[in-house]
């Protein structure tokens, strides 16, 4: 660093998000915590195998022309009757079970994504607006947040999903089935995240830095998403990234009971439903990888959020 | 620094005060009350067969006048909870008013709504009592200073507000160099001149300070007292500074006005106060401070206990405990009469009895 610094210099030197986060607790953290690092090395492999599966699957099993009949049920490659072109078998409608699985993984990583971004959408923002308003806005908010805890996201999902399914005949089902699926589990979830958001809302907005925003005369909205919301923030990751793993478990549930993705673009659930009437003809393989898969992304997404929640709690600093 | 004036006595709250120029901040007749009963069902009581709805309210402010003239620094004293917080936050709007006026420079600004509020937002500022909450955590110094200049000068280039926020930042006595920093780099003087240096980044002409060294160290708080001492001689500020230290008064001080239980008992020109208190209150206020000289008469102790302010005693509030009072204390309520260029609230001293 030059003892004579100009204003450009100034700049440069200013730490940037980059710099500061390899300077914080959390990279420091995760260095030294071998369960989260095995548990991220594993998240990304599942996603990087997942979201480029049209690259490396070794079939498409949506493609229907490419699926013969005579293949079905086929056990994998290890097994007797086993064969190469299949590595982990075959399906009842002779799809490759690897690739069916790499595209399933996609659709429910796309599920989870998708339905966590839209409980953060309505939670953060409904979150915010009862926790700075309070009063008439607060009460009505979270009671809306009560009535909607009070019906399992299952049983909301089976109402909407069969009121659609016979509005809309299976086919048209089958084309909007995924966001479908993210909505219902995006609006049934979303009071998880709006109450965490009013909790820290509510203790932050008793600081005086907030008084003094107000005194410079910004409006709610600046004060709301500027000042408030980086404040709230870690509360939320941690609760996202457990929301990640009950959206996927969600899915494969609604799948398991019919009400998921369609079997012509199965997600880990549907594929473990499709399985599940082969389970006692032997054909174990079509319910168990799948569901082993689905239990490894679940297992390694609840421990990356214990791990940031651990992380993130200041109370549970060690030292 | 523009010797204070004394403005003529106003008695009726609701006659808008003939304005003076040189009076930069009147209030006329403020209250505040605090609901504290929640809400409509849990004001619902069941007594004696009867379903009554029983509200109740903690008195905070109970109808205080005051004016701060232009370049004075009116300091506020009173014990802990005696609406003198109160007061600040109500002159900066954070929260309304139950009744009573609010005059800045002429011009109502109690009844504004936020958007008209905005002009004269940036023309009165408030420096707050504790450093480490009222920097956001989440934002560098530089972020803190820049976000009111651009609000509030949207004409501003960036290179200007740059050197804007260098400016104010060397007049409280940071390095300019810091301001990629996060709050929590700082120690509590460090923190405190940064907030001064935000309430100082939009050039206003009156800064709310509510008790804004007691969070700091003692040795700390001469200094911080020095800078906001220089930016008022520097800039023209006038100051309207909430403490109960009494010595902070002493150095700071044009004009102290003494609240007891929301209202104002006493009103007068620093010197003044300190030579001869009037109001019983200030007496036993001023007799506690502990001095190193001999023959200081012993403190004056009050009896009893600060009544409630959700129950306010009738007549003086002061009455409960004060040595002087009669009858007509514990009736009626005094108002602020002039004596010499003090206004004092007190019917034992209208009476010749003190």
């Amino acid at each position: 660093m030059s003892e004579e610094t100009s204003t450009a210099d100034l700049r440069a030197q200013m730490p940037g998000a980059w710099a500061r986060f390899r300077k914080s607790y959390l990279l420091y953290s995760f260095k030294r915590d071998p369960v989260a690092q095995l548990c991220l090395l594993i998240f990304i492999i599942i996603t990087i195998a997942a979201f480029g599966a049209p690259w490396w699957a070794p079939t498409d099993p949506y493609d229907l022309t490419g699926i013969d009949i005579m293949n079905s049920e086929l056990p994998p490659m290890w097994l007797d009757g086993g064969d190469a072109a299949f590595p982990l078998g075959t399906d009842a409608q002779g799809r490759d079970l690897l690739s069916t699985i790499l595209y399933g993984t996609r659709v429910s990583l796309l599920i989870g994504f998708g339905a966590v971004a839209m409980q953060c959408v309505l939670g953060i923002l409904f979150g915010l607006l009862a926790g700075y308003f309070g009063g008439i806005i607060d009460a009505t908010l979270m009671r809306l947040a009560d009535i909607q805890l009070s019906f399992s996201t299952l049983m909301v999902a089976i109402l909407v999903g069969a009121i659609v399914k016979a509005s809309f005949g299976n086919l048209m089902f089958g084309q909007v089935a995924l966001i479908l699926l993210i909505l219902i589990i995006g609006i049934a979830e979303w009071p998880q995240i709006a109450r965490t958001v009013r909790a820290s809302v509510l203790a932050e907005r008793s600081k005086e830095y907030v008084d003094a925003a107000r005194v410079m005369g910004f409006r709610a909205p600046r004060i709301m998403f500027r000042h408030l919301l980086p404040n709230t923030l870690s509360p939320i990751f941690v609760i996202a990234t457990v929301q990640i793993a009950n959206a996927i478990i969600s899915e494969a549930a609604l799948s398991f009971l019919g009400l998921g993705m369609p079997e012509t673009q199965p997600s880990l659930g549907s594929l473990i439903k499709s399985g599940f009437d082969y389970i006692q003809s032997g054909a174990w393989w079509i319910t168990l990888i799948p569901g082993a898969v689905l239990v490894v992304l679940v297992l390694v997404i609840n421990l990356l959020g214990d791990w940031l929640r651990d992380v993130m709690n200041p109370r549970l600093h060690k030292g | 620094m523009i010797p204070s004036e004394i403005t003529q006595p106003t008695d009726q709250a609701t006659t808008s005060p003939r304005h003076d120029p040189s009076t930069l901040l009147s209030i006329r007749g403020l209250r505040k009350r605090f609901n504290l009963s929640g809400n409509w069902l849990e004001q619902l009581h069941f007594s004696k067969g009867r379903l009554t709805r029983r509200q109740e309210y903690v008195h905070a402010i109970n109808g205080v006048d005051l004016d701060v003239a232009r370049g004075e620094a009116l300091c506020v004293v009173g014990e802990s909870g005696c609406g003198k917080s109160t007061v600040a936050r109500t002159v900066m709007g954070l929260i309304s008013p139950s009744e009573g006026e609010i005059h800045f420079d002429g011009t109502r600004i109690d009844q504004l709504s936020a958007h008209a509020l905005l002009p004269w937002r940036r023309r009165m500022q408030m420096i707050f009592q504790n450093p480490y909450a009222s920097l956001n955590p989440r934002m560098t110094i530089n972020r803190i200073l820049e976000e009111p200049i651009t609000f509030h000068n949207p004409s501003l280039n960036r290179g200007d507000v740059q050197d804007k926020v260098q400016e104010v930042m060397s007049s409280v006595g940071i390095d300019p160099e810091w301001g990629g920093r996060f709050a929590h780099e700082f120690s509590g003087g460090q923190r405190q001149r940064i907030s001064i240096a935000r309430a100082l980044a939009v050039d206003p002409e009156f800064i709310v300070a509510d008790e804004p060294i007691s969070a700091l160290d003692v040795s700390i708080q001469a200094q911080v007292l020095n800078l906001m001492r220089d930016a008022q001689q520097a800039r023209g500020l006038t100051y309207l500074f909430i403490t109960h230290d009494l010595a902070v008064v002493e150095h700071f001080a044009t004009r102290v006005a003494v609240m007891y239980l929301g209202t104002l008992c006493e009103l007068a020109p620093r010197d003044t106060l300190f030579s001869t208190p009037r109001h019983p209150y200030t007496q036993a206020l001023l007799s506690a401070i502990p001095r190193l000289s001999d023959g200081h008469p012993t403190p004056i102790r009050l009896t009893g206990e600060v009544p409630t302010p959700v129950n306010l005693p009738s007549g003086c509030v002061f009455h409960g405990r004060c040595p002087y009072a009669t009858a007509r204390c514990r009736e009626d309520i005094p108002a602020l009469k002039t004596y010499g260029d003090a206004r004092v609230a007190c019917h034992a001293l209208e009476e010749g009895r003190l």
